[in-house]
């Protein structure tokens, strides 16, 4: 199991758990096997598609998946994910 | 070099230095640009002057217009700056929760300080100046998330420097905030390197800044385009504080919070490469954040998670 930290905003759909577990050996597999574990995550982290809801990053240890292989990106449960909102930056 | 018009023209020309001790790998340069450097002690000088040059184009200013700008400290004190010489009012939508000295700036150059809910973030200060604007025809609002000028700003001024003072960087690292550091520095590189890399450090944002509603309330500015990054890391205060400290302590350079977490992925990327050059841009200088007393003292739990420090 991967470790996956869930921000404020989502808390309300895994029983307002800071973080949760996940199995899979992707990204992809992780992100579905959390919504199958908590349904209301389905459609606030993907689209109909399949693909990452937009104002969504995932952090594979700190980088963001997008500029990985995104939803096929590798993981192993030493590994850890952190979900958070698209929010601006100050400036 | 004679003697400039005025504090506006002092902008840029910011010096670029090598951080020998500071560096984790021998094998790999590493180099900083100092945009404390700038007359109001941070990179936004550069966009603050395109900006308001810009709207001046357009015809949309006139003596006594007000300019609104939603801003963290940065911008605001920059628009601020130029508007006391041009001869503009400013009103700055800034979040209740940053360090005292961006309102005690922003007031010392004659702008209004408008808050905006801390727990909303920047998202907060810009959802509010935006409303402000369209509710009130007065207001004249740059809008540094959205205007093409931040990053021509960096594209034409900011680039050129390194380019001139470092035109082997491989690498380029800056904070990502409006993303118009890496938009404009990030396009004029690579048509000078197309194989250079332009990395994004975004900090994590702390729990109780993090106040949306819904995901519908996130944020990606408008002038970012995310697929002109080559990666894009998350650091924690407690690094950034960390890496901050860490550059004072090794290489005398006394710089703010987010170039702390510039310089904590500038040191993971360099640790991971066999050779090759990479360039931090250091936005700010660590005045703004001397109240907190971040040098001596480790910020309690509670404050990293509800401090604005970027």
């Amino acid at each position: 199991m991967t470790s996956v930290r869930v921000p404020p905003v989502l808390r309300v759909h895994v029983d307002g758990q800071k973080e949760v577990a996940a199995s899979g050996g992707t990204v992809g597999e992780i992100l579905n096997d959390l919504v199958a574990r908590h349904p209301g995550l389905g459609e606030q982290l993907l689209k109909a598609d399949g693909s990452l809801h937009r104002f969504v990053n995932v952090y594979l240890n700190g980088q963001d998946v997008r500029y990985l292989a995104v939803l096929d990106t590798p993981v192993t449960d030493s590994d850890a994910l952190i979900i958070l909102p698209a929010m601006a930056g100050g400036a | 070099m004679s003697a400039f018009s005025s504090l506006i023209d002092a902008i840029g020309r910011t010096p670029m230095v090598e951080l020998q001790r500071f560096n984790p790998n021998p094998r790999v340069r590493m180099l900083a640009k100092l945009e404390g450097q700038n007359p109001t002690g941070s990179v936004k000088d550069r966009v603050a002057r395109y900006m308001i040059d810009g709207l001046e184009s357009e015809g949309r200013l006139s003596p006594g217009s007000i300019i609104l700008e939603p801003s963290s400290g940065n911008t605001g004190i920059s628009l601020a700056m130029i508007a006391r010489i041009r001869g503009y009012n400013v009103t700055i939508v800034m979040p209740d929760n940053v360090t005292r000295e961006r309102r005690q700036l922003l007031e010392m150059y004659g702008a209004q300080v408008i808050d905006s809910v801390g727990s909303l973030g920047s998202n907060g200060a810009i959802a509010l100046a935006r409303q402000m604007a369209a509710d009130e025809p007065r207001y004249v609002m740059p809008d540094q998330y959205a205007n093409p000028m931040n990053a021509l700003a960096h594209y034409e001024t900011t680039a050129p420097e390194i380019i001139a003072d470092c035109p082997e960087v491989d690498v380029f690292v800056a904070g990502l905030g409006t993303g118009g550091t890496l938009m404009g520095v990030g396009r004029r590189l690579r048509e000078h390197n197309p194989s250079v890399r332009i990395v994004a450090a975004e900090p994590m944002p702390g729990e109780q800044v993090q106040g949306l509603r819904s995901l519908d309330e996130g944020f990606v500015p408008e002038i970012l385009d995310a697929t002109a990054l080559d990666g894009r890391f998350l650091v924690t205060t407690e690094e950034s504080i960390e890496a901050m400290r860490r550059l004072t302590a090794t290489e005398a350079i006394f710089a703010g919070v987010s170039s702390g977490g510039v310089l904590a992925v500038a040191s993971r990327l360099a640790e991971q490469m066999e050779t090759g050059t990479v360039v931090a841009l250091l936005a700010d200088g660590g005045w703004k954040y001397l109240s907190e007393d971040l040098w001596r003292r480790d910020p309690t739990d509670d404050e990293l998670e509800a401090l604005n420090l970027w």
